[in-house]
């Protein structure tokens, strides 16, 4: 089976953003950019589906500036064979990543989706149910163990009280939680490899897909700061202010 | 327009994250109708009826909603979306899983996890782990809206008497499963409801640990939480992780312990109103965030701290 996996560009998640002094959102000029951390995920859990002999071909697809090519090929070394870039430079939202996904889906068929739960740029958690939902397919969501079987996948998913198992006919969509694997450091010999896979570059038009916006943004902020608290010497001291000055306990 | 909210429950009662969702909706403005799909669930309808400010609750009861699985919950809110200028629904686990489902096959955006309403087209919600605040307006006919119960208090449980009315089923997609779930047990109070939260990082060292920080819980009422870095180490189950990506808590009181605070991190707490940091080191940066911060060494500090408030 083939396995599809969509990958972002974001802001790396080690640098603090700034918001832009105009209000219109966040400074992304200059600053490290890498792949969303659940997407690593994603594809580490394609390539090892293809290493274990369940998956013959994983493709990535990115939808996003030319730049977003870098993406592709970190993914490309970690072991994907080839990748997709949607280009275009409007902002992309879910919705529409959705459309351009399944526009894609049907043009390659692949039987499993697996996509990160939340790009950290936006963390909207969104792209995957939507994806299934246009396509019609079952959904495992925050994944944190994936086995896929003849004709079916079961999904372990992370849930607000612990875990939940859910089986998914497929072709079905999943999303990575955090726990699902431990993405690898792509090696040097198979950075340079990744450099002669093939990348197809399309546009949305071709595809049929009208990505603008349905939200706009009206303004960017930044949230209200903490005032600097205090040290305290001890845990008597700690234990007073507690009760007498924050009264929490 | 009315607003329908998506009732969260385990088919025996209501889970007060719905309660959250009401304050968001009637902030919104307009009647109040809550959805409740279940199987056996009128305990769950009857409940959801005395929610103050509720007009009407919708109650689906079918088999095919046993589990809230998104292929089969989707195309009963979708029918019902048609006739509402809103839908919403607790950004838990449950509604991140099925709103951005029923927004695509309505072809209108999802609005995830709002934190603020300006207007009943216009939210506010975090981005960048909650270091900006976006305000986004939506032009579609539907919003569809998860709300971040940590920035909307909770609708009062009892006081309304709405009517409860049936609605059909639409059976089952057939595409997915309910196979079984693992519940962490617990007898202290849920993590996103908690009143006071403590939490440890990868500086408690292991998971036995942890007992120091139960039995400092145990003193509060407290939930137990921990860092990514704890979860990570597998001192603790996953879904103890307090974060950008894993629960938003806001409780009267947070005590981080050996946790040094990454920004993913304070995404999840920094919006408690008081936070006490307890590290040993002096330039953690969650002393930045914490009202009240403690230079010490934990294993002596938190038994110090249980005992302390033994005395009061």
């Amino acid at each position: 089976m083939k396995v599809l996996v969509p990958v972002k560009r974001v802001v790396d998640y080690n640098v603090k953003i700034r918001v832009k002094a105009d209000g219109s959102g966040v400074e992304t000029a200059n600053v490290k950019m890498s792949m969303n951390p659940f997407d690593e995920i994603a594809v580490e859990e394609a390539v090892r589906l293809k290493e274990a002999g369940k998956a013959t071909e994983v493709i990535v697809v990115t939808v996003g500036p030319t730049a977003a090519q870098e993406t592709l090929r970190t993914a490309l070394a970690m072991g994907a064979d080839r990748g997709i870039l949607v280009q275009t430079d409007a902002e992309t939202q879910p919705l529409a990543v959705a459309k351009v996904l399944k526009a894609l889906v049907d043009k390659e068929g692949p039987t499993l989706v697996i996509l990160g739960k939340q790009a950290i740029d936006d963390d909207c958690n969104q792209t995957g149910q939507m994806l299934a939902a246009l396509l019609g397919w079952p959904q495992g969501t925050f994944a944190s163990k994936v086995v896929a079987g003849d004709g079916a996948v079961t999904v372990t998913r992370e849930i607000d009280g612990g875990l939940e198992t859910v089986e998914l006919t497929l072709p079905a969509v999943v999303t990575a939680d955090l726990r699902l694997n431990e993405p690898r450091y792509a090696s040097l010999p198979n950075i340079m490899k990744a450099k002669k896979k093939p990348i197809e570059t399309l546009a949305p038009d071709a595809l049929g897909v009208d990505v603008a916006p349905r939200l706009t943004t009206l303004k960017v902020a930044e949230p209200p700061k903490r005032k600097a608290g205090v040290k305290v010497a001890d845990v008597a001291a700690l234990v007073d202010k507690l009760k007498n000055e924050a009264r929490v306990i | 327009m009315a607003i329908l909210v998506i009732a969260e429950h385990d088919n025996a009662a209501l889970k007060p994250a719905t309660l959250n969702a009401v304050t968001a909706a009637a902030k919104i403005g307009g009647d109040v109708h809550v959805l409740v799909a279940g199987q056996g669930a009128q305990a769950v309808a009857d409940a959801a009826s005395k929610i103050a400010g509720v007009a009407k609750v919708l109650l689906a009861d079918d088999a095919a909603y046993a589990h809230p699985l998104p292929e089969n919950v989707s195309p009963l809110v979708v029918g019902l979306a048609k006739g509402y200028g809103h839908v919403l629904a607790a950004a838990s686990s449950e509604g991140k899983n099925l709103l951005p489902r029923v927004a695509a096959l309505l072809d209108v955006a999802a609005i995830s996890d709002i934190t603020g309403v300006v207007s009943a087209d216009t939210f506010e919600r975090p981005i960048y782990a909650g270091n900006a605040i976006a305000t986004v307006k939506s032009a579609d006919p539907i919003k569809v809206v998860t709300v971040r119960t940590t920035a909307f208090e909770a609708a009062a449980a009892t006081g309304g008497s709405a009517t409860v009315e049936s609605v059909a089923g639409t059976g089952a997609a057939g595409t997915a499963k309910f196979v079984g779930q693992e519940l962490t047990k617990s007898e202290r109070p849920e993590l996103t409801q908690a009143k006071i939260v403590v939490s440890g990082g990868r500086g408690m060292q292991s998971g036995d640990n942890f007992k120091l920080l139960e039995a400092l819980a145990d003193k509060l009422g407290a939930a137990v939480g921990a860092s990514r870095a704890a979860v990570d180490a597998g001192f603790v189950p996953n879904d103890y992780q307090v974060g950008q990506t894993g629960k938003i808590v806001a409780p009267e009181l947070y005590i981080a312990v050996g946790i040094s605070g990454a920004i993913q991190h304070l995404a999840g707490m920094k919006d408690s109103k008081v936070i006490v940091a307890i590290n040993k080191d002096e330039e953690a940066p969650i002393f930045q965030v914490a009202d009240y911060g403690l230079v010490a060494d934990l294993f002596k500090a938190v038994p110090e701290l249980t005992a302390e408030l033994d005395k009061a």
